[in-house]
């Protein structure tokens, strides 16, 4: 057995036929190799491919080439609900069920027996210290409850790998960062493969083993950032100098990519005006 | 809640009572004729002496049966219909518009070809609410099935569910309050179109029945059948809207 949980190689992403001038190429020959129990940020400005690519590693569609591996077996566009788990941005929790029926019924599409979907819920649940809500509906929640349970409801399926598409972004800065110090302390425990993809520095750097730093579209990977600081971090390791300057290189390196994606979303600026 | 909802009330009320006072002092001022508008009381006269009677609850039987027949079908026909278009975004937008475009047709004009093809019993006009509940059925249909946001159809597959249990678990309780709000529509048109068809042409039923009491000029018999209808319309409506709450409150 190796210790590579996800394999991607050479992974092109196209929407759209490559003779149209409307064709966009997402991603273009990412590789990247995700190690056993390690926690991966993917960071990049907006429309570099980051959910693209969290979206062909979960098998939610096939990428235009190349290939990805999970546990060394082709994903190949279709989803593989016993080892990997998805906890989306926006709250995936179904508004017509309670909080512990959305559980009984992530248990039962994954084949769960019937008998444990309780007690996993229950346990899903005090782990983020919402079970006193578990016959509430969603909308009876607040956005930052709703989320720590949409995060519950990911883990409680005991997946090796969890795949987390900017899971706080919905979020106020504080509510954020209590959230992240509950999922680093979550994790620890668990020992999953982690791959996060987020806009925030701060939580990169907070949450992750390794940083991603993605290029503005097309999407390709310019730097990966080592934290070398054990899990579950305390909020003590943000007040660290060493967490500004892995913050401030990261931001260092994103800088020009923000802009060029910016830029690619405005009217063209007249260059060297004067000339 | 409680106060605006008791102030709704008290406007309803005083507006049914406006009515009512309205219809007694027109009688009881001789100011319109006793063939337009009978008296209230002799109005209530007439219904009660019709509930007694036999031919007053077969006629009654025989309506709702057409009603209860024409509604099934419309609820089948439309909602299967309004899913298979879904199925297809291409089919949806096709589709969507003509089924729009037909329901702005008063189909009221096809009403003798309905009598030609089906007779002049209760078939024409089972089929006659059918077609027309058909339309808000199957374009409610289609809306519920097509605004299911795609966050929830990706969570679903992402969790490994097979398409029936994305069907039972995701796309039918998330479509179901519209699908409901297009049922409760389809049933009113429907219970007008029977009646509607009934009162133009037909050997039996209670639009029959008004049509006959109009034709002899018994004026208050005919009132009397057309209240005992607003009343029957009234506690199905209060019926169906607290099946539609009761459905949305889950």
């Amino acid at each position: 057995m190796s210790d590579t949980a996800i394999s991607i190689r050479n992974i092109t992403q196209r929407y759209g036929a490559a003779d149209e001038s409307s064709a966009v190429l997402a991603l273009d020959d990412v590789s990247l190799d995700i190690k056993k129990g390690e926690f991966l940020c993917l960071l990049g400005p907006s429309g570099c491919g980051k959910s693209t690519l969290l979206n062909i590693v979960g098998g939610l569609f096939k990428p235009t080439s190349g290939t990805c591996l999970v546990n060394g077996r082709p994903v190949d566009g279709e989803p593989h609900p016993d080892k990997v788990a998805f906890v989306f941005q926006e709250s995936t929790l179904f508004p017509w069920y309670t909080i512990i029926e959305n559980f009984r019924i992530a248990l039962k599409f994954q084949g769960i027996a019937q008998a444990e979907w309780d007690d996993r819920a229950m346990r899903a649940l005090k782990a983020v210290g919402m079970a006193s809500f578990a016959g509430h509906y969603p909308e009876q929640l607040s956005v930052g409850m709703r989320q720590r349970v949409n995060m519950a409801r990911g883990i409680c399926v005991e997946t090796d790998i969890l795949l987390m598409d900017e899971p706080f972004a919905a979020l106020d800065e504080q509510t954020r960062m209590v959230l992240g110090e509950d999922l680093s302390q979550l994790l620890a425990a668990t020992g999953k493969t982690i791959v996060f993809v987020t806009h925030s520095l701060a939580e990169a750097v907070f949450l992750s083993d390794r940083i991603v730093v993605m290029s503005a579209r097309p999407g390709r990977i310019k730097t990966i950032i080592n934290v070398n600081e054990p899990h579950p971090r305390s909020p003590d390791f943000m007040l660290e100098p060493r967490f500004s300057e892995l913050r401030n290189e990261c931001y260092a390196l994103l800088r020009d990519e923000i802009r060029a994606a910016m830029a690619a979303q405005r009217d063209p600026q007249p260059q060297n005006a004067g000339a | 809640m409680e106060r605006s909802s008791f102030a709704t009330r008290s406007v309803q009320f005083a507006f049914l009572a406006l009515v009512a006072g309205a219809w007694f002092l027109a009688t009881e001022t001789g100011s319109i004729s006793a063939l337009f508008l009978p008296r209230p009381l002799s109005v209530y006269a007439a219904l009660e002496r019709l509930v007694q009677t036999a031919s007053f609850w077969s006629a009654v039987l025989v309506t709702l049966t057409t009603i209860a027949k024409a509604f099934a079908i419309a609820i089948i026909a439309g909602i299967l219909v309004g899913y298979a278009v879904t199925r297809s975004k291409l089919a949806t937008q096709v589709i969507e518009p003509v089924i729009a475009g037909l329901f702005t047709v008063p189909i009221t004009l096809f009403f003798p070809m309905f009598i030609l093809f089906f007779g002049i019993g209760t078939g024409s006009k089972v089929a006659y609410g059918a077609t027309y509940a058909f339309f808000p059925i199957a374009l409610n249909t289609i809306a519920a099935f097509s605004n299911m946001e795609q966050r929830y159809l990706s969570a679903a597959r992402s969790m490994g569910a097979s398409s029936f249990d994305t069907f039972r678990h995701v796309l039918l309780p998330g479509a179901l309050p519209v699908l409901i709000t297009g049922m409760r529509i389809g049933f009113f048109i429907c219970f007008a179109s029977v009646l509607g068809g009934e009162t133009i042409s037909s050997v039996a039923g209670i639009g029959r029945n008004i049509a006959h009491s109009a034709e002899l000029m018994e004026s208050a018999r005919m009132y009397a059948w057309i209240c005992f209808v607003i009343l029957t319309s009234v506690t199905l409506n209060l019926m169906v809207y607290s099946f539609e709450n009761h459905i949305r409150s889950r």
